[in-house]
């Protein structure tokens, strides 16, 4: 037997995951309760598209599936005083097609955009790319430009998390057990702010090779304030800060980006895999950077 | 907990598939696909490759296109499903279906059920879409015979029998 033929290992047998309890609470009070009570045993379900096929290759095994898809009031896109507001339960193709953040927070739209593929979209959610904690996935990096937070509610209440206090290891969240990521807060933009997200995947549905979110604030053609976050090259989402700081007080030209593409490149840690190896991930990194970064300055000028 | 239901390993579903309503009580693990194929017994969707990749299994859910084999059954609770079989109308293929018939889009037609459901979904939303955009909502499902052509031509032609008055 050959060990990638799966038709023999699973006799023909389609693949479907171990045994769990299910339950679909109502309210975001019961579903914390449902989670606190049943604890590291249990995991909470959104989209699904993450969890699922884990969950079928025995990846992962919950004892118990939370639902929180019948929970109202989780799939909203709101702008209210100084801050954009997604519900953890917005699916990824409503991300994708929203006029509020295609005008304003183009990078967002961008991200989900290139998740997954167009029927995983149908059901993906924003909350779920980001409390899955796979580094692989494309709104840490994005949110980490922004400057964005969760909201997480829990036993104890809410709590505001940082998205970059939000990841601890390779699919590891600050989150505790019995916390729901519920929201989440996006600083709204001032004048003369644009961003992008770039993605490198070999085909549609694969992770990113690499991917670059940029974020960047104008005044006159200095930048102000910068955010860049990297996708997948590293055991976490990285928020590359040096690329960030040599930005801020400069003159946006090819010269910045190539400077800032540099240390983003730097600052990136990607292992070799099947979608290259560790030099190329880098220089995909530089050269992501530098058009992510054009094209958030491009978006800023508009 | 007082007031909490418990999670439970076998669950009671009422759902609407191909507008029928239906009650079923099925493992909470059941895959939406697996309880369309062995215990509704329709077998126009397909499982192609079991790992979110491929699209054979695309059905709609509430409207939306999605892939069944990463949808538990249970989560169809409440929703309404409508399969390949359900687009048929009064016996006669549904315009798409023809369209595929009428351009040859399909070879060993695994696929098809898949792309017939993803070319239906973004004609509901799209009625004159352009090439890149059919691509672009047919990138979630694997043709591994035609190239492509014949699939996307059939979605243009389908978009442009139902802007000549015929209905998709």
């Amino acid at each position: 037997m050959r060990w990638y033929d799966w038709r023999e290992i699973s006799r023909g047998e389609p693949i479907f995951p171990a045994r769990f309890a299910y339950v679909a609470p109502r309210s975001i009070e019961d579903a914390i309760a449902l989670l606190s009570h049943y604890g590291t045993d249990a995991r909470a379900l959104a989209g699904g598209q993450s969890l699922i096929p884990l969950m079928k290759l025995r990846l992962a095994g919950p004892k118990y599936l939370v639902d929180l898809n019948r929970i109202g009031g989780l799939a909203t896109i709101e702008e209210t005083d100084g801050f954009l507001s997604i519900g953890a339960l917005v699916r990824e193709a409503d991300v994708e097609a929203s006029a509020l953040l295609r005008s304003r927070y183009p990078a967002i739209a961008d991200t989900a955009a290139v998740v997954g593929d167009p029927l995983v979209r149908n059901l993906g959610t924003i909350g779920g790319n980001l409390a899955h904690g796979d580094p692989a996935n494309d709104h840490p990096a994005t949110m980490l430009a922004l400057g964005a937070e969760v909201i997480a509610q829990g036993p104890r209440g809410e709590r505001v998390i940082p998205v970059a206090d939000l990841f601890e290891g390779f699919f590891t969240t600050s989150l505790k057990p019995g916390e729901v990521l519920t929201r989440i807060r996006v600083p709204r933009p001032a004048s003369g702010c644009g961003s992008a997200y770039l993605k490198l995947e070999r085909k549609v549905g694969d992770l990113a090779t690499a991917g670059v979110a940029a974020f960047v604030q104008l005044e006159g053609d200095v930048c102000r304030a910068a955010g860049i976050g990297l996708t997948n090259v590293g055991s976490l989402p990285i928020k590359a800060r040096k690329a960030e700081a040599s930005l801020v007080g400069k003159r946006l030209d090819e010269r910045a980006f190539a400077d800032a593409a540099d240390l983003a490149a730097e600052e990136a840690d990607p292992a070799s895999d099947l979608r290259g190896p560790v030099d190329y991930k880098r220089d995909m990194v530089r050269v992501l950077t530098r058009r992510a970064l054009r094209r958030a300055v491009e978006r800023a000028q508009a | 907990m007082a007031s909490t239901a418990r999670a439970e390993e076998r669950l009671t579903v009422h759902l609407t598939v191909n507008g029928q309503p239906l009650e079923e009580t099925v493992d909470a693990r059941l895959l939406l696909v697996h309880f369309i194929r062995d215990v509704l017994e329709l077998t126009g969707t397909h499982v192609g490759c079991d790992t979110t990749s491929c699209g054979a299994c695309a059905v709609l859910l509430d409207g939306r296109a999605v892939k069944s084999c990463t949808v538990f059954a249970v989560q169809a609770d409440g929703r309404d499903i409508v399969t390949i079989e359900g687009l048929e109308q009064n016996g006669a293929p549904h315009p798409v279906q023809a369209a595929f018939f009428e351009k040859h889009a399909m070879d060993c037609g695994y696929c098809t059920p898949g792309m017939v459901i993803s070319g239906y979904s973004l004609l509901q939303r799209n009625g004159d879409p352009t090439e890149d955009e059919i691509r672009e909502a047919i990138s979630g499902n694997l043709c591994r015979c035609t190239g492509y052509a014949n699939i996307v031509d059939a979605i243009r032609t389908a978009a442009e029998h139902q802007r000549n008055g015929g209905t998709v």
